[in-house]
């Protein structure tokens, strides 16, 4: 599944990132396969949402967080 | 005295700010790169006796792979030998905290060449948060000179300026070892370019950089030739193998005991990101915003239009008469006036702005915003911008430099002149007073103020219906994206906040200040000039046409002042014009009004009684300003304020942009002449179609 379907306090390993897509900032901020991501806030108009992945606290917007595959943790 | 070069750069967050304010204090400079909008932050240090530092602050970044223009720009000036910026040696600015992702950066600097310090800010708080370092092994493992500080406390600057003086000692060896991400590759890149620093080859081929003189020894180049999508992979490769190198380094140099930072952040989190409370608190933020840009700053804002007005009487009265001094006592001072009167709400604005970026709040107004600011082009942080602008937009379009995405940035600037401003404020009472009846709907609602209200709706579907226009039709530079980081809470630094403040003053005045001062100098020229045979000969032409009255001293001064605006310049142009207005339903008098209100919307109600001939206390009295044009009539005897008038002036008072301290802030902000006339070019059709439907349709 992709980042996008996790419920907010849900962790997941991330398994690969569909690099055409994703902006290397965000890889470079620690979204990489092997990290784990958990989903901290999903906004009120359930976009954007609130990560921690690698230490870092970041806001994505879904149509990028469907760009990361994860597995449930 | 020597001087050396030394660039500040960091991630965002990590308190490069604070450093750079530590070293330089007041001795800072805020410009531009050549030829482009890009901030370029400079000052100067002392370092000892007979050695000074120019220090160039950089913008926040996550690595040396630029993600935006102005990144790219800055990056780029550092980067090029042959650039003025080129430092001698560069400081990295690292917090304790996720070191791990400072170091990235580190790393690829170093590879870079340059003599590299490593400053790790918030060393102060390393107990607290649960952090150890081991900095003589980390230094040796990244084979760098590292410089424990706290800018938050002024403790290590001194060792920081000692650590540059040594600058020449320290070893410019890459740390990172390019051919663990792909060993063919790398080692052909190393063939081709022997002699050159492995990374720039790397960086140059990636497509980013252009480095000077970087010539192949070996000319077939056609192998290295990868596909976007190959070299995207590599990049990331590398930055899973810098992670890689990174954490085996601090495995055995670092720990931390991340519990109790996180607890803190998702208490606060807990309430300011919530569904409901979290925007409940920021409504509450903005209503403080609100209140003290049109509240507070009023008070300042009196004391600098009464001393202008003082300075300006005294002058004539003093100096000898003649046209210099009409020039300076009625042109220039009340210009000078006009351009200070702002400086009171753009010190308060950029006071609270300050205080909400440093303690990490905006981010999360991002969060909360973002989804409903997004379809109009804007950014969730367009929001402070809209609602400050109900004040005044000069400070409101100021306040969109901290948007970090140049369109979402522009698309603010442009459209932020349609809310309702305090000065659109006098020109509605008016005009609601002469045709909306005193009548209630629903038996409680007063009409009246429900019509202003309505104002304040339009404003603001203005500004958002523009930003969606304007999103589809100006194109980005490249593409961008949404991601931002949330910072960890922090107590605001009130030196950062004051330097800010003072910072943001200091551009207004230097920058937009002259802008505003000219056009309002031509403006009060045209106004107060006319052609010698009517304007020039205004008293007798007056005392003739009342040959056979007695005039009060007072209502002869008013007529002389009206008969002089007909007869100036600019009531020529009014008059000439007229044509133009006459479809939106105004007669010669309102179109001179309206284009003499271009230097401000309020002075629309000044003119238009000094063209009723309204004089002395009549002229600030509003009822018999609106007794007096009620009872204007047309040639046919018609009276000119219909409800169709009214509506037609409401309208195009709504959408025009009629304030030229807003051209001069528009014009200094986007750097642009051809975005300056987009805006007021735009704004100004929109009112003129506006006006011209709703009259021709009510008429």
């Amino acid at each position: 599944m992709t980042l996008n379907f996790l419920k907010k306090s849900q962790k997941g390993t991330i398994v690969s990132i569909n690099v055409d897509h994703v902006p290397l900032k965000l890889i470079e901020m620690g979204c990489l396969p092997g990290n784990i991501v958990e989903v901290l806030q999903i906004a009120p108009l359930l976009d954007p949402i609130y990560i921690k992945v690698n230490d870092s606290f970041l806001s994505i917007r879904k149509d990028l967080a469907k760009e990361i595959e994860v597995e449930l943790i | 005295m020597k001087q050396l070069k030394v660039a500040l750069i960091g991630n965002p967050n990590v308190g490069k700010t604070s450093v750079f304010n530590a070293l330089t204090g007041l001795n800072q400079h805020v410009g531009n790169y050549p030829g482009v909008t890009v901030e370029r932050k400079t000052g100067t240090t002392i370092l000892n006796k007979d050695t000074k530092a120019s220090i160039i602050d950089l913008p926040g970044v996550y690595s040396v792979n630029p993600n935006s223009k102005d990144e790219e720009i800055a990056l780029k000036a550092i980067f090029d030998t042959s650039n003025k910026d080129f430092p001698d040696v560069v400081v990295v600015v690292a917090e304790v905290e996720n070191l791990k992702r400072n170091l990235l950066l580190f790393t690829q600097v170093k590879d870079l060449g340059f003599p590299t310090i490593l400053a790790l800010n918030m060393a102060d708080q390393m107990e607290k948060k649960g952090i150890s370092i081991d900095v003589p092994a980390l230094e040796k493992a990244l084979d760098t000179k590292i410089v424990l500080i706290s800018a938050r406390k002024k403790e290590g600057i001194d060792d920081l300026k000692q650590a540059v003086l040594n600058y020449s000692n320290y070893n410019t060896n890459s740390v990172f070892d390019l051919k663990l991400i792909d060993e063919n590759y790398f080692s052909l890149l190393g063939n081709l370019y022997p002699n050159e620093n492995p990374y720039k080859v790397w960086l140059t081929q990636t497509g980013i950089f252009q480095f000077e003189k970087l010539s192949p020894l070996v000319s077939s180049s056609a192998t290295v030739q990868k596909s976007a999508s190959e070299l995207k992979k590599l990049q990331q490769r590398e930055t899973i193998k810098r992670y890689q190198f990174i954490n085996d380094i601090l495995k055995d140099t670092y720990k931390i005991d991340t519990s109790k930072a996180t607890d803190i952040r998702m208490k606060f989190d807990r309430i300011l990101t919530h569904k409901f409370w979290g925007y409940i608190i920021f409504f509450f933020v903005l209503l403080l915003i609100y209140g003290s840009i049109f509240e507070l700053a009023a008070f300042p804002m009196d004391f600098v239009d009464g001393l202008f007005a003082d300075l300006s009487t005294w002058t004539s009265a003093n100096l000898p008469e003649g046209k210099l001094t009409e020039l300076l006592a009625d042109g220039i001072i009340p210009g000078l006036g006009g351009v200070l009167m702002f400086v009171p709400q753009i010190a308060i604005l950029f006071f609270l702005i300050s205080i909400l970026e440093e303690t990490g709040y905006m981010s999360r107004v991002v969060f909360l915003m973002d989804r409903i600011m997004k379809p109009f082009g804007l950014s969730g942080k367009s929001v402070v911008p809209l609602v400050s602008g109900t004040a005044c937009a000069i400070p409101a379009i100021m306040s969109a430099r901290n948007i970090e995405n140049p369109k979402e940035r522009l698309i603010t600037m442009l459209v932020t002149p349609f809310t309702t401003c305090s000065a659109r404020i006098p020109v509605y009472i008016i005009i609601i007073s002469l045709i909306i009846p005193k009548t209630y709907i629903l038996g409680f609602i007063p009409l009246q103020a429900f019509v202003m209200t309505m104002m304040y709706v339009l404003g603001f579907l203005a500004a958002l219906l523009s930003g969606l226009v304007l999103s589809k039709i100006i194109k980005a530079d490249r593409k961008s994206f949404f991601v931002i980081e949330m910072p960890t809470y922090k107590v605001p630094i009130l030196k950062n906040v004051f330097l800010n403040m003072y910072e943001k003053v200091v551009s207004y005045v230097v920058g937009a200040g002259k802008i505003i001062l000219a056009l309002s100098v031509i403006l009060w020229f045209l106004g107060s000039h006319g052609p010698i045979d009517t304007f020039g000969n205004a008293e007798e032409m007056v005392a003739e046409k009342h040959i056979n009255e007695r005039l009060t001293e007072e209502r002869y001064n008013s007529e002389v002042a009206g008969y002089q605006l007909e007869h100036s310049y600019i009531g020529i142009i009014g008059r000439t014009i007229e044509p133009v207005f006459r479809p939106l339903g105004y007669d010669w008098k309102i179109s001179i009004a309206v284009l003499t209100s271009f230097a401000a919307r309020e002075v629309f109600v000044g003119n238009l009684a000094t063209l009723y001939n309204l004089g002395g206390d009549d002229a600030e009295d509003e009822t018999k300003i609106i007794d007096r044009m009620a009872n204007e009539k047309r040639a046919d005897g018609t009276p000119v304020y219909t409800f169709a008038t009214g509506i037609s002036l409401l309208l195009f008072y709504a959408f025009a942009m009629q304030c030229l301290s807003t051209v001069g802030v528009t014009k200094k902000e986007t750097n642009s002449w051809k975005w300056t006339f987009v805006q007021l070019i735009f704004m100004t059709a929109v009112a003129y179609v506006a006006a011209l439907i709703a009259y021709q349709l009510l008429k």
